[in-house]
């Protein structure tokens, strides 16, 4: 009831006296939601009480406040799209939104915006739904503190959690996603920020970003994906204190940049993948205080990148440091921290007075032909490697960090 | 048995491989890698001290051995045991000197595999060791071909299989690998504990593969089994060689 | 007891044994003599089961040796060189033995006591001098009481006092009806003990003959002349 009345009271001062509150509920004289929007005026909150309602496809096309008290259920029944959101700054709080339909032809989403502007989807758990919360020419739309979770088996058969599909000015902060397609995806989306969300345990991408420019992704986790996050051709992103973590298996990754450009990624972990970073047509890319621990390759370097600065990262028990296709290198390292590092400091000034270079022959081989992976540690792998080091003839030349760290800096 | 339990080199091999196990897993501040250093241990100097200390010790034996066949003794008898009094007392050399640092720090999967792996690589190339003996009757020959041997299963055959595999790159060669490891021990050794290891990398593309075969129960008995044959097969011919053998 | 029959071996191109046939029987003691490499020791090895003949037989009271291993326990060796493993006790090496021959009722010490051995069961091998060795590998050979003793070059290594014990005890065993073959190239020592000699040259037997037989075909006193007026009489 406290929350009931602080809203009415922030409502009380934003609009006007002509702004009136429905109550929906079986004991109302409202018993559907669909009654109430179809009353109701621009400005008006329609408050909804716990309980299942079955209200088909619920098409919301004035400014209205839609507020769930303790979660009502609002069911899809497995065949239609639950919230249609056609009309601007739409707030929808509270509810709990499960079966939507599924279709191969239109993308059911639980709910879902249609061209408009500062929409608030908040505090929603959507359960069992194909695609979670759907924008389309989405502006400055507010998407917050939802949990979403899908059961999908199969990659063809299922939606994204959070979609947003052409839009500006986008705030996706603090949900969890988890069991989609995709957990966010963005495409054509710019000037916006995804903060502080959890995707886990996505059949394809934690995070899925194409075309879309000028976005910030902040303190986000993205654990046990199945190909992890691809960020992909866009330019200016920036990826701060990310978690990029446990994605296993066969061509995944814990981050995949594909033709990115000015962009920075700083003081990100990445744990336990099998691949940390892997770089395709990157270029103009700052990477920095990033640390690297447990992965197969901690990065993949193609040749196809030019102008990666590398420096002050650390990488810590990977399999393989870098790995590379040429021996053309465009790229730039430079005081990382690298624990195989052997080399010394004479001077006392905390780097090392020779060379690191991390890519090792063996891991060239490895790309080149994969098999060879089960020559793994061996002996006669060693020894290429400790010769390739003293003498490089196949590992570029000048993909080297010429000032390592001898201890981590944090 | 206790002579070769009193042996010094065998004392002294159990000392260096206690020394160098606890100082790894105390020195690096990661354990994972004092287990590097550790698995080449394993792969490397556990085959190298079995096979040249059995060939050494068989061939310095040889006039004793002689005179057991004297005596009223099946030459079977004689083999077998001093076999198994090489092998014993070499596995038990590791066990103490490998094993117990193993288990004080790695009290785990990895650990357990390590462990068997070593006995197991002990064991196998004491039996090569013995059939080289029995192949060649000059002392410094048959030492030749023990280090020979050793370099060809912890060095040459992979070079070789590198070789092949770049040779052949165009085939899907992945199963025909998991068949190649089957003749070389200590590629099927650095497989079954590298599994317990590196999972992030052995799980990349081809590691899906072969995690599929090796990581299987199956694989475990099967590469096991494999093992065993290294023991047995070696074993076996040098039984027969030494039976019709003139000394 | 034991009939060696058209027995061969080769050793690569080497005949280290060329159609041997010899009749060995009890009590006798039969010296097997003749140059370096003529073939002594590889037939005792034959005897012994230690080298494989190519072809034919040998038997031992009846039973071929190939299929029999046990007859060997009816034999005592003495090695020409003992060598044993360095970390073992004379002690050690006695109870092994003892253990492989399941028996330790009739045992033979006179030569374990002879020649005080008992105060050395401590020792290590790889600290005895050769002598001693011997001295361990001539106990050993009669510790058992075998029908059979092999002894090659019994003498070579053990100083004189050692080389009469043992020359006593061959003669006591020799006496108690046992067959004893011995291989020698130092010809004086066997004067007293021998009642046969076959003399091997390049792996052939050049001739077996009772000791009365030689001397009288020589008419040499001394084993060593008469074997010396043979040689001369053949390379003539």
């Amino acid at each position: 009831m406290k929350r009931i009345t602080s809203i009415s009271f922030l409502l009380f001062f934003i609009y006007t006296s002509e702004a009136k509150t429905l109550l929906v509920g079986k004991q109302q004289a409202v018993k559907s939601v669909q009654q109430a929007i179809a009353i109701a005026v621009n400005g008006d909150t329609v408050l909804v009480e716990a309980g299942n309602y079955h209200e088909k496809n619920l098409v919301i096309n004035k400014t209205i406040f839609l507020i769930g008290l303790n979660h009502p259920v609002l069911d899809g029944d497995h065949q239609y799209e639950i919230i249609s959101i056609k009309a601007n700054a739409v707030i929808v709080d509270g509810f709990k939104i499960i079966h939507s339909g599924v279709s191969s032809i239109e993308d059911f989403a639980g709910i879902k915006i249609y061209n408009c502007r500062d929409v608030v989807i908040r505090n929603n758990i959507l359960e069992d739904t194909f695609f979670g919360i759907y924008t389309q020419h989405g502006l400055n739309c507010t998407i917050e503190k939802n949990t979403l979770i899908a059961y999908s088996k199969q990659e063809q058969q299922s939606g994204n959690g959070i979609h947003c599909w052409k839009g500006d000015s986008m705030r996706i902060i603090a949900n969890s996603i988890s069991g989609h397609r995709d957990g966010i995806y963005f495409e054509f989306v710019t000037n916006s920020v995804i903060w502080r969300n959890t995707s886990f345990g996505n059949m394809r991408y934690g995070l899925h970003f194409m075309f879309s420019n000028n976005d910030a992704y902040i303190t986000n986790i993205f654990k046990s994906n199945g190909a992890g996050v691809a960020v992909m051709f866009s330019n200016n992103v920036k990826m701060f204190h990310n978690y990029f973590e446990e994605n296993w298996g066969d061509g995944s990754y814990g981050l995949l940049l594909k033709e990115i450009s000015d962009s920075y990624i700083e003081n990100n972990q990445f744990g336990k993948n099998t691949t940390g970073i892997l770089m395709e047509g990157a270029s103009r890319i700052q990477m920095e205080k990033n640390s690297f621990l447990n992965n197969g390759w901690a990065m993949k370097i193609q040749a196809s990148c030019m102008d990666v600065t590398v420096r002050k990262n650390i990488f810590i028990a990977n399999t393989f440091d870098v790995g590379t296709n040429g021996s053309l290198v465009l790229n730039n390292f430079n005081g990382n921290y690298w624990d195989k590092y052997e080399g010394y400091d004479l001077n006392k000034n905390k780097i090392g007075d020779i060379p690191y270079r991390p890519v090792s022959l063996y891991s060239m081989i490895v790309e080149k032909n994969p098999p060879a992976m089960l020559l793994f540690r061996s002996f006669i792998t060693a020894l290429m490697d400790k010769t390739e080091k003293i003498l490089p003839g196949i590992t570029p030349e000048n993909l080297k960090d010429e000032h390592p760290m001898m201890k981590k800096l944090f | 048995m206790t002579d070769i339990l009193r042996n010094r080199i065998i004392l002294l091999y159990t000392v260096v491989l206690f020394i160098a196990s606890f100082s790894m897993f105390s020195l690096e501040d990661n354990t994972s890698k004092g287990l590097l250093s550790l698995l080449n241990i394993i792969l490397i100097i556990v085959p190298l001290v079995s096979i040249i200390f059995s060939t050494i010790y068989t061939y310095n034996s040889s006039e004793f051995i002689e005179l057991l066949v004297s005596q009223p003794l099946k030459r079977k008898t004689i083999w077998l045991s001093s076999f198994s009094g090489l092998a014993a007392s070499l596995s038990l050399a590791f066990f103490i000197g490998a094993g117990i640092p193993i288990m004080v720090y790695q009290w785990n999967s990895i650990g357990f595999m390590m462990i068997a792996m070593g006995i197991l690589l002990s064991i196998i190339f004491v039996a090569i060791a013995m059939l080289a003996v029995v192949k060649t009757r000059d002392k410094a020959k048959g030492i030749g071909v023990a280090i020979l041997l050793w370099l060809y299963f912890s060095l040459l055959f992979d070079g070789l299989v590198l070789f092949l595999l770049f040779q052949f790159a165009d085939y899907p060669l992945e199963k025909p690998m998991i068949g190649a490891t089957a003749f070389n021990p200590v590629d099927l050794g650095r497989i079954m504990i590298l599994l317990q290891m590196d999972v992030s990398a052995m799980m990349g593309y081809t590691g899906a593969i072969f995690k599929d075969f090796f990581g299987t129960y199956t694989g475990v008995i099967f590469s096991f089994g494999v093992m065993l044959l290294w023991v047995l097969v070696p074993l076996w011919f040098s039984t027969r060689k030494f039976n019709r053998k003139d000394l | 007891m034991i009939i060696a029959s058209n027995v061969s071996k080769k050793f690569g191109r080497l005949k280290a044994l060329d159609n041997v046939s010899v009749t060995c029987n009890k009590g006798e003691c039969i010296a097997l003599i003749g140059p370096n490499a003529s073939g002594k020791t590889t037939f005792i090895k034959t005897i012994l089961g230690m080298v494989v003949q190519d072809s034919g037989f040998i038997t031992f009271n009846g039973n071929n040796i190939l299929h029999h291993w046990q007859y060997r326990e009816q034999i005592g060796y003495m090695p020409q060189t003992g060598r044993y493993p360095d970390n073992m006790t004379i002690g050690h090496v006695m109870d092994m033995m003892k253990d492989i021959r399941g028996d330790t009722v009739s045992l033979d010490e006179d030569l374990v006591i002879a020649f005080d051995l008992k105060s050395l069961m401590k020792k290590r091998m790889r600290t005895l001098s050769g002598g001693t060795r011997q001295k361990v590998s001539a106990s050993l050979a009669f510790l058992f009481n075998p029908f059979v003793l092999i002894l090659d070059e019994p003498t070579a290594g053990l100083d004189p006092v050692a080389s009469e014990i043992l020359k006593g005890k061959i003669i006591t065993e020799k006496e108690k009806g046992k067959l004893i073959l011995i291989t020698s190239h130092v010809l004086s020592e066997l004067d007293d003990l021998v009642t046969q000699i076959i003399y091997m040259q390049e792996g052939k037997i050049c001739f077996h003959k009772s000791i009365e037989e030689l001397r009288t075909d020589t008419g040499e006193e001394r084993l060593n002349k008469a074997i010396a007026h043979f040689m001369s009489n053949q390379q003539k």
